[in-house]
Parts: structure tokens; C-alpha cells; sequence
């Protein structure tokens, strides 16, 4: 028998896909290019959400310039972050790249707590729900997959058509003969902070039409990334953007037939799985 | 002075301590040092050979849970539990670490790996709500009496602070058995270079392994312990990625090199709490986390030895003054 | 047209080099020779300024370039094709090519550079989409140094062009050295391949052990008799 509820919660699997595929690729971008794991990136998101959440909320910005100062802003705190913490440890062990941005998402957590109270906010637009048949699909999901796909598309763009770009992907094959090209490093790390940083912003103004705002809410998106990127093959972007659909149908089906933490459990299990079968991920090489 | 005798003393005066007629608040404090020290001292025994786990929640929530719920449900003592839950968490460390070790996915990637693991235990137990009691947590079911060896249950603090104080002594000989195994030098040699430690005979797979079960049965234990001395437990106080972040910071505060560093990073992360609890008080929310979470990234970026080896190396460049600085790693 | 004035370098303590001082004069092709190990490549690392001398200077058309960061070395004029030819494998070879000319001065013109090292490199316009750690190693070899001329340089450094290929490409490559050299470059190539490479360079330094023992006219070092027993097995 055909299962409507069953094909409404696949569709919305493939919605929430696109903001998890944005997510993950932002976190992959920077792996690949500086080799180390921002553990704070979903509170990246966060601070992207309250500044959008108090930009619109209570200085009455317009929406659309609310977003553009978030993704910009979120953007700088990217180098911010990349030049005054990574920077100083990136000769030293790996655990301590690790961490370092660890402190950071605990400094971040609190310091929102302390200056925002732990209250959840929410930015108060309704989106309309779009009827489709007896399935419900809400408008604010459908226009962060589309937006997360084009974000993700204009990335790929600027990767391969651009000089920067293409010098983004160089640097993470042969770090060493760089300046042989006349490429600075150090910038290209501080240009690749600042994407990933801006991706952060965009994933924030998807997710804050969506969800309310409070200083735990990168805990809630932030393991969610790490395992899509994990599934994926860490720095590998093709295979996060492919592993954030496969991770997104696990916990929406997963959800649908059982309840929402076993959509994660079962997805785990299914990578740990994979992980006897393609050690490196998914789509290594 | 030998640190042999050093340590007896040591070891003596602790011993004392309840005796001193301490009020229940110093003896608390005490107690969660010593069970965090041996939780973060079992960290650090795989910790300090590069395999850096960010999940470690997982053992201490397994440890936690399996041991209460057995207790609570079916009335099987922790003497039974805790080693049920050491079985469960080493055969979880078994299924992650075998691919993990067996393909080298090392550094950054086993970190999140670990990550992951420690949250899907996370939500376990919040899927599991009809037992668990889902995020509002779970007591421990307490004994009419108070006190009960078969329960491990200890109504008085300072039999409860004798029994902390072995576990985490235990600990300690662990670290130390560790440190002084052939499991320390194939190790040490695969970190440096897998392929020459293989060359020689060394089985890397099997040795990270081992170290890997032996430091996730200890933090089962720690997980076991945290319920039986506190009585209430909650996915997020026991797993998931905040509490694995934990322990680890600690660690380093105090430093992973060292025997007593993971201990030290209990006091000064213990204290530092309490201090910063103490001095601004619950109204100003995110304060202390605030401090706290900067003074963590100005100790990695400064103080990468922790405490306990910034002292060491401040002791024996004193002792021999070297004529050069090190090189650079 | 390049200086390289009493250069110390080494790695950590261990010192690669003593000492050494070497000159190329614009239009020449100078030769580096010598052993495995003797400091070769430490000398082309400390002129394009990957290590940093622990004494001496480095100095181009006048200018010294101990004040110049590393990547800006390549606008001074200088193109180094590294050693093991360092490709960015998974980069087509246009891309690869394209990398070459990334500062801006280069960028201007890449077009027109590009089509230079299609027409030096017809081999390479066939190859363009192609992944370049796919290509056998002769073909790797002719993209490093399309790569390197790319920021259209006054200088090329060579390092072992001919490392690694099989005889037939090692003629190649040497025929290609003079190539460019009757383009007007002036060309400053290491080399252990000492018969080959004298062949192809006006005047070479014999670098050992960090030291250089000798140096002089390419004819007048292949009559050596030291470098006649020692390296050419006569
Ligand atoms: N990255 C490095 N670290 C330490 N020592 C090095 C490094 N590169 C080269 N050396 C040492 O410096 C010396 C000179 O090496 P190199 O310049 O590569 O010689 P060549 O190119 O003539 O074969 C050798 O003894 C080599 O072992
Ligand atoms: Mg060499």
C-alpha cells in the first residue's frame, strides 16, 4: 500500500539534506585547506543566528539586509577565529588544533548565555505551508533546500572557475611548493576561513527561519556535521554533500518509523559499518 | 627524596584526611576530584599516544546507565553491573577501533569519529525514555538503610572518599603498569613512524586496541562510580560531546604527559569552577562558562604541556641548563 | 643577472650548506652538479626562499632578496621547478598551468602564456582536462616546467628535470633545456646526470658535501680529470 507519510518524510529527508550538505561542506572546505576540524562550527551558526534574530527583531532591519550582515559578519569572525586562535597552534600537535577550537565552542556557548539569557527566541515569520496532495511540507525547509543548493553550486563555481578557487584546491595537495606560485598560504587560509565562516552564515539564516535560537543550539546541529563529514571522508566535499542525503534520510525515515534519536543511532551503526567495508569514507579515492 | 617514599607519604596523608573532621563540603569536593582524576587519568593513558578521543562520554554514560538500570530494574548489584558495563563498553571500543586502528584513520578524524560515538550514546539514552527516564535522567534507587556494600551504596562520605580513593589509586598503578609496558614502545614507536614500528614486529592494530579497551573499561568504571556517589545521573551530565570536551580540556590543563597531570586538571578545573561559582554566584548565567572557555583557549595556545609539564620543564631546564633551545618540533 | 653570496643553510643543526657562492649571468645556462645529498637542493630552496640562510645573501638583478616573503620570489622573476616535479595530482594539467601564473602581473597575460607552453608543448594542449598525476612521468615532467614558465620568468631553476624517466624522455628533456634556452631564458639546472647536463650548459659549479669544489666551462669540466674518475666512471 502506498505509504504517503512515508514519502512526505523521505522528501523532507532530502529538504533538510541541503542545509546539512551546506554544513558539512563549509567544515570540509576548511579541512582540507588548513587540516583542522573546527569543532565550534555550529556555533558559528549560532552567533549567525542571533545576530540575524536581533538585527531584524529589534533594530527592525529589513530581513534580507539582517541576513547579509550576519553572513559577513559570521564571515570576519571566521578569520577572527582562524588568525588569533588556529594560527598560534598550527605547528603543534594536532590535539591541540582540536582543542583549541573545543574552548572556543564552550567560550562561544557561554558568552551567548551570558549576554542573551538562555531563552529560546524566535524571529516570528510564518512561512505558508505548501500542500501537495494529503503530504505538508513546510515553505521555510523548501527555500533552505533550494538556497543550500545554490549556495552550494556558487562554491563549486568559484572553485573551479576562479584563480582563488582553484588555488584553494591546489593548496591541499602540496601545502609545501605554494609560494613557488606566488600564492601566500596565510592568505589563502584567512580567504578559506572567511567562506567557511560565510557558509556558516547562510546555514544560520536557513535554520533561523526555521528554529528558534538559544545558546545550546549548536550542540543539536554540530555532531550532526561532524558525522555526515566523518561518513563522507573528512575534507573530502563530494562525499560530504553526498553523505549529508544519506544521513538526512536515516534521522527523517528513521524518525518517521521509530523516533527521531534512533534515525541517529541507526545512521551511526550504518557508518560504523561502512567504515569495515570503505575505511575512508565513502567516496575515497 | 625517592618518589617512592615520596608517594607513600602522599598516599598516607590522604589517607587521614577523613579524619580531620573535614565538613561534608571539602570532603565532596575531595571525592570528585578523585573520581575525576581516575576518569581523566584513563583518558590520558590512550590520550598520550596521539589517539585523542573527543568521545569518552560513551564509556561513562554505558558506565553510568547499564550499572543503574540494572540495579533499578532488575535489582542486580553494582558488583554484577559494573563489570556487565565494562563488557559493553569495551566491545563498543572493539566495533569503532578496529576499522578506525586497522586503516589508520587517525588525528583529526578518529577525534570525530570518537565524537560521534559518545553522542549516539547520548541519544540512546534519550531514546531509550521509557527506561532511562529520557534528558530529565534517573535516580539511582537508593537502599532503605543507606548503606550497603552489596549495593555500593555509602549514606556516610568518608567511606565513600576510601573508595574513590583506591579506585583512583588504581588508576594510577594502571598509568603506571602502562607506562612501563612493551605496550608503551610499540606505541611511542607508531606514533613516530607506523610503518617502521610495523617493519619491526610491532602489531600497531592490536596494541592501540588494547589501550583503547583498557582506558574505555576504566572510564566505565568512573561512569559507575559518578551514579553511585551522586544517585542522579542524566545523558548530559554523563555523555555526549560536552562532557567528552570536558575531560579532555582537563587533561590537558593539568597535563597528559604526567602521572598525576590528569588529576591536577581535576583540582584546577574543580576548583576553577567552584572559585568562579563562588565569586559570581548562579545570577550572572555564562559567566564562569565564559572565563572558563577562555582561559581553555589561552592554555592550549600558551601552556600546550598543561600544568604539571610546564613545571617539569621549568624543573629540569633549571636542573641542567641546556645551551641551546630546542628545536622546533 | 643572479648572485648567490657565501650561503650557510641548513636544517635545524645540521648544516647543508658551507659557504657557497655562485653567479648567472643573464642569457647563460649554468649548471649545478654533484652527488646525492651534496646540497643541491637546499642551494634552489634557499634562492626561491622555502629555507631561509642562516648566513649569506641571495641577490637578484641588484636586488637582495633576503627582505622578499617567499611568494613573492616568483615576481622577482624567478621560477623554480621543484624537485620530484610536484604537480598538484588531482588539478588538471591546465590548472596546474594556470597555478603557475597566479600572481598578477602573470594573470594579465596567462592567456597569451598559455598558449607559449601549448605551442612549446603540443603534448600538454592534448592533455589539458587531464588529471595531472594521471600522465607518465615525461609528461609530468614537460607540465612542472610549462608550470614554471607560466609566471613568464627572467630565471628558471631546474631541479633534476631528468630524475626518474627512462632514457628516450631524458634526451627529451635535455633537448627541451636547450629549447628554452634559445627562448631567452636563462636557466640555472641541478643535475646528477653530469654527462647529460654539460652538454646543455655554457659553465658549471661542482657542488660536494655542501662545498663547491670546482667550477668552470662545461668543456673545461668534462676534460677534469677528478670529475672524469669520480662521476663519469672514465
Ligand atoms: N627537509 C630536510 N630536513 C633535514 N635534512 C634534510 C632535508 N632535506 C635535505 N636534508 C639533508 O640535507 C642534505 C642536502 O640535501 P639536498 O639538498 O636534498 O641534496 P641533493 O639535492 O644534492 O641531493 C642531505 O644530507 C639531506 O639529508
Ligand atoms: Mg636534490
Amino acid at each position: 500500500m502506498f505509504d504517503s507519510f512515508l514519502l512526505e518524510s523521505i522528501i523532507n529527508g532530502l529538504l533538510l539534506g541541503g542545509v546539512l550538505a551546506l554544513l558539512a561542506l563549509g567544515l570540509n572546505l576548511v579541512f582540507g585547506v588548513i587540516d583542522v576540524v573546527w569543532i565550534c562550527y555550529a556555533e558559528l551558526v549560532m552567533v549567525g543566528m542571533y545576530a540575524i534574530f536581533f538585527l531584524y527583531v529589534y533594530y527592525e532591519v529589513p530581513l534580507a539586509g539582517a541576513i547579509a550582515a550576519a553572513v559577513l559578519g559570521v564571515a570576519l569572525l571566521g578569520m577572527i577565529l582562524h588568525r588569533f586562535v588556529i594560527e598560534p597552534v598550527l605547528g603543534t600537535a594536532p590535539i591541540n588544533q582540536l582543542l583549541v577550537t573545543g574552548g572556543v565552542l564552550f567560550f562561544l556557548q557561554a558568552a551567548a548565555t551570558l549576554a542573551f539569557g538562555i531563552e529560546f527566541r524566535n524571529i516570528g515569520i510564518r512561512m505558508p505551508v505548501v500542500e501537495f496532495g494529503d503530504m505538508f511540507f513546510s515553505f521555510a525547509r523548501i527555500l533552505a533546500f533550494a538556497t543550500a543548493l545554490v549556495g552550494v553550486l556558487l562554491l563549486w563555481l568559484f572553485l573551479t572557475r576562479t584563480y582563488l578557487g582553484t588555488a584553494i584546491r591546489a593548496i591541499s595537495q602540496d601545502r609545501e611548493i605554494m609560494p613557488l606560485m606566488g600564492v601566500d598560504p596565510r592568505r589563502i587560509y584567512l580567504i578559506t576561513s572567511a567562506i567557511g565562516g560565510g557558509m556558516a552564515g547562510v546555514a544560520a539564516s536557513l535554520l533561523v527561519l526555521q528554529y528558534d535560537v538559544h545558546p545550546a543550539i549548536g550542540l543539536s546541529f554540530g555532531p550532526i556535521t561532524f558525522m555526515v563529514c566523518v561518513m563522507g571522508g573528512l575534507g573530502n566535499m563530494l562525499g560530504g554533500f553526498v553523505a549529508a542525503f544519506i544521513f538526512a534520510q536515516f534521522i527523517s525515515v528513521g524518525g518517521y518509523l521509530f523516533q527521531i534519536e534512533w534515525g541517529y543511532v541507526i545512521a551511526f551503526c550504518f557508518f560504523i559499518a561502512m567504515m569495515f567495508v570503505r575505511p575512508k569514507g565513502l567516496f575515497s579515492r | 627524596m625517592n618518589t617512592r617514599i615520596l608517594g607513600g607519604i602522599g598516599i598516607a596523608a590522604l589517607a587521614v584526611v577523613p579524619l580531620l573532621g573535614l565538613g561534608n563540603y571539602h570532603l565532596h569536593i575531595l571525592i570528585t576530584v578523585l573520581i575525576w582524576g581516575f576518569v581523566y587519568t584513563s583518558w590520558s593513558i590512550m590520550g598520550r599516544f596521539g589517539m585523542v578521543s573527543l568521545g569518552h562520554g560513551a564509556f561513562l554514560g554505558v558506565g553510568a546507565y547499564v550499572a543503574t538500570m540494572l540495579w533499578n530494574t532488575m535489582g542486580l548489584s553494582p558488583w554484577v553491573g559494573i563489570p556487565v558495563a565494562m563488557l559493553v563498553s569495551m566491545a563498543m571500543a572493539l566495533l569503532v577501533g578496529y576499522p578506525c586502528f586497522r586503516f589508520r584513520i587517525v588525528g583529526h578524524y578518529f577525534a570525530l569519529v570518537t565524537l560521534a560515538l559518545g553522542e549516539v550514546v547520548r541519544l540512546t539514552i534519550v531514546g531509550l525514555r521509557d527506561q532511562t527516564g529520557g534528558s530529565l535522567g534517573m535516580t539511582v534507587t537508593g537502599v532503605p538503610e543507606g548503606t550497603s556494600l552489596l549495593a555500593l551504596q555509602f549514606g556516610d562520605r568518608s567511606t565513600f572518599f576510601y573508595v574513590a580513593l583506591l579506585v583512583w589509586l588504581g588508576g594510577l598503578v594502571i598509568w603506571r603498569l602502562v607506562d612501563r609496558s612493551m605496550l608503551r614502545y610499540a606505541l611511542e614507536a607508531s606514533s613516530e613512524d607506523e610503518d617502521a614500528a610495523a617493519s619491526v614486529g610491532v602489531n600497531v592494530t592490536r596494541a592501540k586496541l588494547m589501550i583503547l579497551m583498557i582506558s574505555a573499561a576504566m572510564t566505565t568504571l568512573g561512569g559507575a562510580l559518578y551514579a553511585q556517589y551522586q544517585m542522579y545521573i542524566n545523558p548530559e551530565t554523563v555523555s555526549g560531546i560536552a562532557i567528552s570536551l570536558q575531560i579532555v580540556f582537563a587533561v590537558i590543563a593539568g597535563g597528559l604527559f604526567t602521572q598525576l597531570g590528569p588529576t591536577v586538571g581535576a583540582v584546577f578545573t574543580l576548583l576553577l569552577a567552584e572559585t568562579l561559582r563562588v565569586t559570581f554566584g548562579h545570577d550572572i548565567h555564562g559567566l564562569d562558562g565564559t572565563i572558563y572557555g577562555l582561559l581553555l583557549v589561552l592554555f592550549i595556545i600558551y601552556m600546550p604541556k598543561g600544568i604539571t609539564g610546564s613545571i617539569m620543564a621549568g624543573l629540569t631546564r633549571r636542573r641542567r641548563p641546556t645551551p641551546a633551545a630546542a628545536p622546533a618540533e | 643577472m643572479l648572485e648567490v653570496r657565501n650561503v650557510s643553510a641548513g636544517y635545524g643543526s645540521f648544516r647543508a650548506l658551507f659557504d657557497v657562492s655562485l653567479e648567472v649571468r643573464a642569457g647563460e645556462a649554468v649548471g649545478v652538479i654533484g652527488p646525492n645529498g651534496a646540497g643541491k637542493t637546499t642551494l634552489l630552496r634557499v634562492i626561491s626562499k622555502i629555507i631561509a640562510p642562516t648566513s649569506g645573501s641571495v641577490v637578484m638583478e641588484g636586488q637582495d632578496l633576503s627582505r622578499v616573503p617567499a611568494h613573492r620570489v616568483v615576481e622577482m622573476g624567478i621560477a623554480h621547478v621543484p624537485e620530484h616535479r610536484r604537480l598538484f595530482p588531482r588539478l588538471t594539467v591546465e590548472e596546474n598551468l594556470r597555478m603557475g601564473a597566479f600572481h598578477p602581473e602573470a594573470r594579465r597575460r596567462h592567456a597569451e602564456r598559455l598558449d607559449f607552453v601549448y605551442e612549446l608543448f603540443p603534448r600538454m594542449k592534448e592533455r589539458r582536462l587531464q588529471m595531472a598525476g594521471t600522465m607518465s612521468g615525461g609528461e609530468q615532467q614537460m607540465c612542472a616546467i610549462g608550470r614554471g614558465l607560466m609566471s613568464g620568468p627572467k630565471l628558471l631553476l631546474l631541479d633534476e628535470p631528468s630524475a626518474g624517466l627512462a632514457p628516450v624522455i631524458v634526451q627529451q628533456v635535455f633537448s627541451l633545456v636547450r629549447r628554452i634556452r634559445a627562448e631567452g631564458y636563462t636557466v640555472l639546472i641541478v643535475e646528477q646526470n653530469i654527462q647529460q647536463v654539460l652538454q646543455v650548459v655554457d659553465r658549471a659549479y661542482l657542488l660536494e658535501v655542501g662545498t663547491i669544489k670546482q667550477s668552470g666551462p662545461s668543456a673545461e669540466l668534462l676534460a677534469s680529470p677528478e670529475i672524469r674518475r669520480a662521476y663519469l666512471g672514465l
